[in-house]
């Protein structure tokens, strides 16, 4: 454990008094009790077992853990894509019951649809929801020019770098006005470098969108940058170790990495990781 | 692996150096060369070495044959068109059939698993069963007319299709579905915007060995019996020695089955000119 007992007492000063403090709105999601059990052919494996948490409206929280920790489980049980074992979940103050147009979910990878133009992507969703086209045609073009890819709209999505797909993903996403948007590691396979630019774009377009995201990662840098508050998972079932709150002022830039503040939050979500799972 | 390195180098310069018509389109300058030299040695062995012309005619008698056949009008039963259009609307017609349905049960039986798996040992069975060996049979069943080369047409061009098709509908990337089901799609919309798009590499290969083997379909359909077609002229003049014709006859089928092919990828360029392109670089 390379963290010493003084510096964990620093950071509990530091996080202490914002963990207590009063809810900023309403609860857009209460998990309760959340379970899943995978029936599989050497019998019940427990993935997630016994989750609570609320996240309030207009919030951005990360969920951290080691793979296998059952985050994606977590993510698509929210998503509706998958039926949970045990406990309940509400969305907007009504049980969640499959997917809805409240809840708008970004992959790991895009997902683009290659024979679709980038305009034709981001409109999928109005599609698939039978929403009427014309409607939302502008926003998807207003989208496009959000993360920037305007001038992209009537290329395909092979004509564009992995960023440029994924920030496509994110505008589909973002297509159907949903009030939370899950996203599933959506950066994992891009470089360190575009991964960066991603992180500062999506902090960018959550400020101006006020949606509530919920952040799928296994990079604690990357969760501690981001965030409003850190969900951090022990694996095996996946449990809630704790729940961080980040107090790093906004706007954040980059520089922020390198501040104490944001070392003694890295170091203290590490150690929980790290205490509970076993292994680094 | 430095000693490969070694090695590769002075072959990687070799091939900069190499004339650059020649590295950039072999295909408009090696292979007409090879055309060249394989009419040469045509010619070399019939009218210097003296093989006898029952066995390999010459190359211009061919030609001559070839265009005899070709100059008579369309409606002259001696005509080669009249001919080489009756083989070819019993293969397009059977590939049609043939591929539309092996699109189609492809579809049913990839997305029912129970149908899927309870057809599967019978249509593994009807696959490994030589076709061509139905022929004589059609000639009971339909007599000498259109049907009975239509019939085994479909039947030869089917498997292709089917068995690409259900590949296809194995290999939808899962997230696809997931995105589908997340946004509350619709089955129609599932298919229609989803599946079948996502199919379509997979469907055009099938088409391409189908397009092929239509011609094949339709001649051993005119083999076992017919009254009109390239397979029935192939008969006549291999009974009458007519070797020079023969030729002729095997070139245009040649010619036939390529351009069916063609046509194939032509349609593929339009509809599914994604496919190699996302290949390389869609998928992260």
């Amino acid at each position: 454990m390379p963290i010493a007992q003084d510096s964990m007492e620093a950071i509990r000063a530091v996080t202490a008094p914002l963990e207590s403090g009063p809810a900023p709105s309403p609860a857009l999601i209460r998990a309760h009790g959340l379970s899943k059990t995978y029936a599989t052919g050497s019998g019940q494996v427990p993935a997630l077992a016994g989750i609570d948490f609320e996240i309030y409206d207009g919030e951005f929280v990360s969920v951290v853990g080691q793979s296998g920790c059952g985050k994606s489980t977590l993510l698509k049980l929210l998503a509706g894509l998958l039926p949970f074992t045990a406990g309940s979940v509400e969305l907007n103050g009504k049980p969640l019951r499959g997917p809805t147009r409240e809840a708008a979910v970004v992959f790991q990878s895009p997902v683009l649809l290659p024979w679709r133009t980038v305009l034709d992507n981001v409109m999928l969703p109005i599609e698939f929801r039978k929403l009427p086209k014309a409607m939302y045609r502008q926003s998807a073009v207003n989208l496009l020019a959000m993360v920037g890819l305007s001038e992209f709209a009537q290329r395909y999505p092979f004509e564009l770098s992995g960023g440029m797909q994924q920030r496509v993903a994110i505008a589909r996403a973002l297509v159907q006005d949903p009030r939370l948007l899950l996203m599933d590691e959506p950066f994992g396979a891009l470089d360190a470098m575009t991964r960066d630019q991603m992180n500062l774009e999506l902090i960018r377009i959550w400020s101006h969108s006020s949606k509530t995201v919920i952040f799928i990662t296994h990079s604690i840098a990357e969760a501690v940058f981001l965030s409003d508050r850190v969900i951090a998972m022990t694996p095996r079932p996946g449990t809630i170790a704790d729940i961080i709150t980040i107090e790093l002022p906004r706007p954040r830039d980059l520089s922020v990495i390198n501040t104490d503040r944001f070392g003694r939050y890295a170091a203290r979500l590490r150690s929980l990781l790290d205490a509970r799972g076993g292994l680094l | 692996m430095a000693v490969e390195a070694l090695e590769a180098r002075p072959c990687a310069i070799a091939a900069e150096n190499a004339p650059g018509m020649l590295r950039r389109y072999p295909q408009f300058t090696i292979s007409p060369a090879i055309l060249l030299a394989l009419l040469a040695a045509w010619w070399l062995a019939t009218d210097v070495l003296g093989v006898p012309t029952y066995v390999l005619p010459r190359p211009q008698d061919v030609l001559r044959a070839l265009l005899g056949g070709l100059s008579r009008p369309p409606w002259d039963k001696a005509s080669y068109w009249y001919h080489a259009g009756i083989t070819l609307w019993e293969a397009v017609l059977g590939f049609a059939i043939g591929s539309a349905l092996g699109a189609l049960l492809g579809l049913v039986l990839s997305h029912w698993p129970i149908l899927g798996k309870s057809w599967y040992p019978y249509i593994v069975g009807f696959q490994s069963l030589p076709k061509v060996a139905l022929a004589p049979l059609m000639v009971v069943w339909f007599g000498f007319g259109l049907e009975g080369k239509v019939f085994i047409t479909a039947i030869i061009t089917f498997f292709p299709v089917l068995v690409n098709m259900m590949a296809g509908y194995q290999a939808v990337e899962p997230e696809r579905i997931e995105l589908a089901r997340s946004c509350n799609a619709s089955e129609l919309h599932l298919f229609t915007k989803i599946i079948i798009p996502s199919c379509l590499p997979f469907l055009f290969a099938g088409l391409g060995v189908a397009s092929v083997l239509s011609i094949l379909g339709a001649v051993v359909g005119e083999f076992v019996g017919a009254s009109a077609g390239l397979g029935m002229l192939l008969m006549q003049f291999t009974q009458a020695m007519e070797i020079a014709q023969l030729f002729a006859v095997i070139l245009l089928l040649a010619v036939i089955g390529f351009l069916m092919n063609h046509v194939v990828s032509l349609v593929e360029r339009r509809y599914c000119f994604w496919a190699q392109r996302s290949n390389a670089t869609a998928r992260t």
